[in-house]
């Protein structure tokens, strides 16, 4: 146990925070007590908006303009941080507390080189500027970034998000601090790079032994990272334990809840729906009486809505805001599906594929700086099946999407069909029928919808366009959409600004849908979305599939989404499909080399990271790809100079698995344990 | 490094270029469409006929307009801006004093209204919300609105006739120091003084207010920086980025309310030597100073553009987002 004597790093006693909006003042984090070790590292994990970044910035004094610390402490190293003088508080941020953001770009100044903003740092501590530029490089060089000295010559504009992140967590270590607040780290970095930069975490944490608050949506970063979690919901602290325990036996119903939204292994579109929790989180302030969650509790009763929990024990070192907490494990699942199973896994299908991709190539520029993003692809996917894209950003995912969209034109020579007739590169030279039958969803529904139309507006004008219906009838389909894909008559009006992020994206798929798509591309589509709100929205998916037979092409890092939706899944690297195959095949091995490293990169919530392949080295570049085997270059399980000379063959199984590999099947890795139940 | 800075600079060039040509077909044939014929225009209506043909042969102005064009541009393209009818010499020097005097009085507006304008935009975001921003603000925005001539002639009565602070007339003894010919300056740089402040005060104002509330700000002030060197090393040069190219692009629109207060100050300017050609039909003069006015806007336009890639990287090294 931690020495008595010695103060905890960080402790909130109480603390509340509040925002002044519209000349309310708005509770917005309501008593939260906690404490954070020496070398512990803390993970706080919530919903969007339900204070976690507020917790941070309250900790800091670097609240908004219109934000107040309205009740409580925040302590660290044992000192009041609220009644620190202005040189006190300087001294604090300089040396012992550091944070690292979200969007490690807008973290960073656009206008001063990366050596000049990590050596002022080191300036603030006393060094000299000569001084301070080399402990700068050897900063850089410990958060592993390859040649530090040119990097520090660069302007942010000019690194990569994984790259600027870790200029990032270089300044923010520089002070040696002994409390590091990282708020998102790695939302919105690949999958890949988010595993990199939680192993450097991890590493660091080590070598520095500083204490971390890790702030995350991610439950799988958290388990994969953290001793101790504490869950935020609604401003308050519901529940807190050490992780393993926590997340194995959640005791609080939104814990669990949370739990229960990720699509996990065993788990598939045709067994059973995702569970989500129902309802929407209240607004600021608008629960005053009984317990915060109440309205979307399946055990809530009387005395829930009445009396306010308070935080009970339910095991060693775990805490929780529930009158229940003893009967959270009777929560009830999603019923499993009626026909569960008979959609059985894709086979190898006979008749008309609905998308029939040969030999599909793309090179972007011209020799010697031609970059092949697609060699070679072929690929065919069947009516009212998904196939799962997956790769590392740049792989070509995103070409491959656009190149069915008719956005970039690919090299000639490949082939693209839908339903059976060929598909014209250009968009304005396919038939009205080919345009209507391919839609897509995009990863951020805000971009993708006109933010000045109403919802009404929004769809009908997509009724209007593609299925080519006009006035009662057009109204008859808005209202048939609007409830297929789970809105209500009441969202008709709204404007986009007034529509939770889950909802906007349940409108960009009710305007794919409205000309009966035979092919839906789904970029990205729950990426930017709550675990909650990503259920609700895989849900609808699978849902819509089974109904209408629409295919899925879709592409996706996070692999719980892609095991949970796919019933094929092909894997691209450099542009080359490296493997092809039925999900629960690819999924369960023998598999690629490169799959099996992205599958034990990804994080889970059981907290095991011990089995994680590293890949060593960077991408190489698509301008001089490597000879032989693309992976090459980073294969753990590389072979010998055949691997170097000789690309393998993709030869496909009975079961239409094809992996390009030199390695025997029966040499080839597999998961530890299957993935479908 | 400067990859991408000599294509982008050499295409603002060959745009300026043709800007500046352009202007000087339109200059040129807007002087030719006009009047009747120039002899007529300069020996008056009594003068006899055969006078006028006469002078129009020696002025070359009985030919085609397109060779005229051409013959003009050649001079100018070697340095001949051509002969003024109304003072029967060479054009050229007269331009270059007044364009010298017009620059003087810019200068003179702009290093008042340019410390002036930017102090008061950090100041009203620093207080953003309080009563000195409302009041820059608002103060700003009416100035602006208000013409020349009007705040003009306030001024003059206010500085030159009731205080009797500043000298009533724009130009200077000859043979005055450069202190002195600053005191008769500023009366005449005020109206415009006033009228660019409010722009660049508000300019400065918004790009304070993003800079500051950006998260590189936030990330600056958790280094445990003095929030002196937050504001001077990252905020202010975010900052006054969009406000510096405002201010280049300005000293064009400067130099065409120099023609409304040179006149009213009686000032020798460029402005005010262009009013006079017109008036006197002096189309060699006209013309050369209109071209002359051109070309400075094209060229501070083109400043206003190299300031700005230099300073912004994402511009200057030409970024991969
Ligand atoms: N400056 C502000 N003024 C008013 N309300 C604010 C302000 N900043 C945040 N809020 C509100 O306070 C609540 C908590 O916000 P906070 O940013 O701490 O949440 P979060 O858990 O970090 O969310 P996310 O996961 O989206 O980052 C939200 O309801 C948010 O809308
Ligand atoms: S107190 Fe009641 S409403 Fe609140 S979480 Fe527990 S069971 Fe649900
Ligand atoms: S062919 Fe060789 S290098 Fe390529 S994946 Fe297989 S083992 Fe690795
Ligand atoms: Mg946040």
């Amino acid at each position: 146990m931690t020495d008595l004597a010695v103060p905890p790093v960080l402790r909130l006693d109480d603390m509340s925070v509040s925002y002044r909006i519209r000349g309310r003042a708005v509770p917005v984090l309501s008593q939260v007590n906690l404490s954070i070790a020496k070398g512990e590292v803390y993970g706080l994990v919530g919903e969007s908006g339900s204070g976690k970044s507020t917790v941070a910035l309250a900790v800091q004094r670097v609240l908004p303009a219109n934000g107040r610390l309205s009740g409580g402490r925040a302590l660290i190293n044992g000192r009041d941080v609220g009644a620190l003088d202005r040189a006190a508080l300087l001294q604090m941020r300089a040396r012992e507390v550091a944070m690292v953001f979200q969007d490690p770009g807008r973290a960073l100044n656009p206008s001063i080189t990366i050596g000049r903003q990590v050596a002022e740092a080191f300036e603030i501590l006393g060094a000299s500027g000569h001084e301070a530029r080399r402990r700068a490089e050897e900063m850089l060089t410990r958060v592993r970034i390859s040649s530090p000295a040119r990097v520090m010559e660069r302007y942010p504009h000019q690194l990569s998000g994984g790259m600027q992140q870790r200029v990032v967590i270089a300044m923010a270590l520089a002070k040696d601090p002994s409390l590091l607040i990282l708020d998102e780290p790695t939302t919105g970095l690949d999958a890949t790079i988010e595993a990199e930069i939680l192993d450097l975490v991890d590493t660091l944490r080590r070598e520095f032994g500083a204490s971390i608050l890790f702030i995350s949506h991610n439950l799988g970063a958290i388990a994969g990272l953290c001793d101790r979690v504490g869950v935020l919901y609604a401003g308050r602290l519901v529940e807190e334990g050490p992780v393993r325990d926590l997340f194995a036996e959640p005791r609080h119903p939104y814990t669990a809840g949370l739990l229960r939204c990720l699509p996990r292994p065993g788990l598939r579109k045709d067994l059973a729906p995702l569970d989500t929790i129902p309802g929407f989180p209240p607004a600021p302030g608008s629960i005053t009486a009984g317990c915060v969650f109440a309205p979307r509790c399946a055990l809530a009763d009387e005395t829930c809505r009445t009396i306010d929990p308070p935080l009970v024990a339910t095991g060693a070192g775990r805490v929780s805001r529930c009158h229940h907490h003893d009967r959270v494990a009777d929560l009830p699942h999603a019923e499993p599906r009626a026909a569960a199973g008979t959609l059985a896994p894709a086979g190898t299908g006979a008749g008309t594929p609905v998308l029939e991709l040969t030999a599909l190539s793309k090179t972007y520029g011209s020799a010697p700086y031609a970059v092949q993003a697609l060699r070679d692809v072929s690929l065919r996917l069947m009516p009212g099946e998904t196939l799962g894209l997956v790769g590392e950003s740049g792989s070509g995912k995103s070409t491959l999407a656009h190149a069915l969209l008719g956005l970039i034109a690919p090299d000639a020579g490949g082939g693209m069909a839908l339903d059976g007739a060929a598909l014209a590169p250009e968009v304005r030279r396919r038939t009205a029928e080919q345009i209507k039958t391919l839609q897509i969803v995009f990863q951020n529904p805000d971009s993708a919808l006109n933010r000045s139309h109403s919802v009404r507006r929004l769809i009908g004008r997509a009724i209007t366009r593609l299925g080519g219906l006009s006035g009662a009838k057009r109204e008859a389909q808005v209202t048939r959409l609007l409830e297929s894909v789970r809105l209500t008559a009441r969202q008709l009006s709204a404007r986009p600004r007034q529509l939770s992020g889950g909802m906007k994206q349940r409108v960009a798929v009710a305007r794919a849908f409205a000309g009966n798509p035979r092919l839906v591309v789904c970029d990205e589509p729950t990426s930017a979305l709550d675990v909650s709100v990503q259920a609700a929205i895989l849900n609808l998916l699978a849902e819509l599939q089974a109904e209408r037979q629409v295919a899925y092409l879709l592409i996706s890092h996070d692999l719980g989404v892609v095991r949970y939706l796919s019933d094929w899944i092909a894997v691209l690297y450099l542009g080359r499909l490296l493997e092809v195959g039925p999900a629960a095949r690819v999924l369960d091995g023998p598999h690629h080399p490169y799959t099996e490293a992205l599958l034990s990169a990804a994080p889970s919530v059981s907290g095991e990271r011990t089995g994680r392949i590293r890949l060593t080295g960077a991408i190489p570049s698509g301008v001089s790809p490597p000879a032989g085997c693309l992976f090459h270059t980073r294969c753990p399980r590389r072979i010998g100079p055949i691997c170097d000379t000789e690309e393998p063959p993709f030869t496909a199984d009975a079961h239409g698995h094809a992996i390009r590999c030199h390695l025997p099947r029966g040499e080839l890795g597999r998961s530890p344990a299957p993935s479908m139940a | 490094m400067s990859g991408a800075l000599g294509p982008f600079l050499l295409k603002r060039l060959a745009l300026s270029l043709l800007t500046l040509w352009l202007l000087s077909v339109v200059v040129f044939f807007g002087c030719q469409v006009l009047p009747g014929d120039p002899a007529r225009a300069i020996l008056g209506p009594l003068a006899d006929p055969r006078a006028v043909a006469a002078l129009n042969e020696k002025l070359g102005s009985d030919r085609p307009p397109v060779e005229i064009y051409l013959s003009w541009m050649g001079g100018l393209i070697t340095g001949d801006m051509g002969q003024s009818y109304a003072y029967r010499s060479p054009v050229a020097p007269f331009i270059g004093s007044a364009l010298v005097n017009s620059l003087k009085l810019a200068a003179t507006v702009f290093a008042i209204v340019v410390p002036l304008g930017i102090g008061a935009g950090v100041l009203a975001a620093l207080r953003a919300g309080r009563p000195i921003d409302r009041l820059i603000s608002v103060a700003g925005l009416s100035l602006t609105v208000i013409p020349e001539f009007v705040s003009s002639i306030a001024l003059i009565l206010v500085f030159a006739v009731l205080l009797r602070w500043l000298p009533l007339s724009a130009t200077w003894p000859a043979g005055s120091g450069p202190l002195v010919q600053l005191q008769h300056l500023i009366l005449p740089a005020l109206p415009l003084v006033i009228v660019l402040f409010g722009y660049i005060a508000r300019m400065t104002r918004a790009g304070m207010v993003e800079a500051l509330s950006a998260d590189y700000t936030r990330t600056a002030i958790l280094k445990g920086l003095p929030w002196r060197t937050v504001l001077s090393r990252h905020v202010l040069r975010n900052a006054l980025l969009p406000t510096i190219t405002v201010i280049a692009a300005q000293m064009g629109y400067a130099l065409g309310g120099l023609v409304v207060v040179e006149s009213l100050f009686r000032y020798q300017g460029i402005g005010s030597l262009v009013l006079g050609a017109a008036r006197a039909k002096d189309f060699a003069m006209l013309q050369a100073g209109i071209l002359t006015v051109g070309a400075f806007f094209v060229v501070t336009t083109l400043l206003a553009d190299i300031v700005t890639t230099l300073l912004d990287p994402r511009l200057r090294t030409g970024g991969r987002r």
